[in-house]
């Protein structure tokens, strides 16, 4: 049985093929469909490069990529991506900000006009459960940082992905705030079912939500390691205090000063 | 009075010093009025001469709203075409680079030799000098759209008029209203100095008139016309700029 997102033997060369830097070689990857997977590893490894390359924003100069058993060769929309950086435009309220994905995907594109009491009603029943409700009319520099990023991830589920794509969408937040998002996060996944991609800094972020941790080598980077995460869900913040769970960070963390030093 | 008050007081008090202090400087030293007309003179001359200051002032606003308004649709438009595509950017800077450069008082015998003199070389001189902010501008902001934006578009499927259309076009509509502050002056500029050079009529004809028949209140007079010409365009242009785009001005006090 192959993975909803299958990366096999994957090659990428930025910037020309003979002297570019070579950011990912041999990389093979396989996420079930509705599992909860996180990737982790050295800074610079190419682990950004995984999302476009799953997203099919770009492709790779050898390997294959497949969505949902479709070879990937331009973008697939049945992705929502969120970054860092939760790039909410200004000029638009929260709410709008939320339903732009709308604006753009079909069928929704053609529909928004015609149902547009239903959609708003669905981007403000996902605001509620990330816990922004009646924050949609506000605009985005009127809410604090954790509060965007919630908007965020709303906005890239507001079209029902299939696979949703994070790249260290917490990474800039407080501690506090963060785990709060966790959860948001471990709850939303949990209602929804959809696959995830989440690339990651931050051990216990990865063992946490992640049903299998995925470890990169240094660049130019590939799958040295994947460990399976038997924590039983929902999983509540407290795990994260737990010796099981810190046992599995250490040795991750132990694989990630490997990978490292090979480099 | 409050800190606050002395605030809002301070630009009426200042301007109402220098007048003070100029008039006060005339007298005691005793330039002669060749020199340096008091602010009585020259207020003197404005009143007297009231009726073709007031004609040739709407002469240059209207040569200089012209040229802006084109301006401001070729720069819009160019600004959009540059901001779109890689290769109309690169074929089209260095050209623009070296066009803007030349100064635009240097074109008018050249615009004289094809229109005239008259309207139309101020017309197309203000056009000149004030297109170039707009399509910098506007360029500006299509071409610092954040990555990361656009990645999230292009993987829903976005094509390249879905970006513009959504991200890129609203914005660059700050840096484009911010630079009709800084384009309206400039098309002023070049709309006297065409007219200064070749023109029959306009402020920059008339204080040149003035300076030919020794009328120095009205020169001056004629250039207090252009300070308030030029202060009310920018003040329309800023006001603009806060009513279209006045999200990207947060700040804590706006509701």
């Amino acid at each position: 049985m192959t993975g909803f997102v299958e990366l096999r033997d994957v090659r990428l060369t930025y910037g020309g093929k003979a002297d570019g830097t070579l950011a990912l070689d041999g990389l093979s990857m396989s996420v079930k469909k509705g599992e909860f997977a996180a990737v982790v590893g050295p800074s610079g490894c190419g682990k950004s490069t995984l999302m476009k390359l799953a997203t099919g924003l770009i492709n790779p100069q050898s390997g294959t990529v497949e969505v949902a058993n479709k070879e990937v060769s331009g973008p697939v929309s049945i992705a929502g991506m969120a970054f860092q950086n939760p790039s909410m435009l200004p000029w638009r309220t929260t709410l709008e900000n939320v339903m732009l994905p709308l604006e753009i995907v079909q069928p929704h594109r053609s529909r928004l006009k015609s149902e547009k009491k239903a959609y708003i009603e669905k981007a403000e029943s996902l605001l509620e459960l990330v816990g922004l409700k009646g924050f949609g009319d506000k605009f985005p520099w009127q809410l604090s940082g954790g509060m965007q990023q919630r908007a965020n991830l709303c906005r890239a589920l507001v079209h029902d992905p299939a696979l949703l794509m994070l790249d260290e969408p917490f990474g800039a937040l407080d501690a506090f705030t963060r785990e709060e998002l966790w959860q948001v996060m471990r709850d939303l996944h949990g209602e929804k079912q959809f696959t995830v991609v989440l690339v990651t800094h931050d051990l216990r972020e990865a063992v946490y939500l992640a049903d299998r941790v995925f470890v990169m080598s240094a660049r130019p980077g590939k799958m040295i390691n994947e460990r399976h995460v038997e924590f039983a869900r929902p999983r509540p913040i407290d795990l994260t205090y737990e010796a099981a769970f810190n046992d599995i960070v250490h040795e991750l963390r132990g694989q990630i000063a490997d990978a490292r030093a090979a480099a | 009075m409050t800190n606050e008050r002395w605030i809002k007081a301070a630009p009426w008090l200042w301007s109402i010093g220098l007048f003070v202090v100029w008039e006060a400087a005339v007298h005691i030293f005793e330039f002669p009025v060749y020199i340096l007309p008091a602010p009585s003179d020259i207020w003197g001359a404005i009143v007297k001469y009231w009726s073709p200051i007031w004609k040739n002032s709407l002469q240059t606003m209207f040569t200089t709203l012209l040229g802006f308004l084109l301006a401001v649709v070729g720069g819009l438009a160019l600004g959009l075409a540059i901001g779109w595509s890689r290769a109309i950017y690169a074929g089209l800077y260095p050209l623009m680079i070296g066009f803007n450069s030349v100064p635009k008082v240097a074109v008018v015998p050249i615009l004289v030799i094809w229109f005239g003199i008259g309207t139309v070389p101020a017309v197309i001189t203000a056009f000149l000098i004030a297109f170039f902010p707009i399509v910098v501008n506007v360029a500006t902001g299509l071409a610092t759209i954040e990555p990361e934006m656009e990645d999230v578009l292009r993987a829903l499927g976005a094509k390249k008029m879905d970006i513009m259309l959504k991200v890129g076009i609203p914005r660059s509509m700050p840096y484009f209203f911010g630079s009709l502050k800084v384009a309206i002056t400039l098309a002023f500029v070049g709309s006297v100095i065409s007219e200064t050079v070749a023109a029959n009529s306009g402020i920059g004809h008339m204080m040149l008139s003035a300076q030919s028949q020794f009328n120095v209140p009205l020169v001056w007079a004629g250039l207090f016309a252009l300070a308030v010409l030029g202060i009310v365009m920018y003040a329309i242009m800023a006001w603009l700029e806060m009513r279209m785009t006045g999200w990207a001005h947060r700040s804590g006090n706006r509701p």
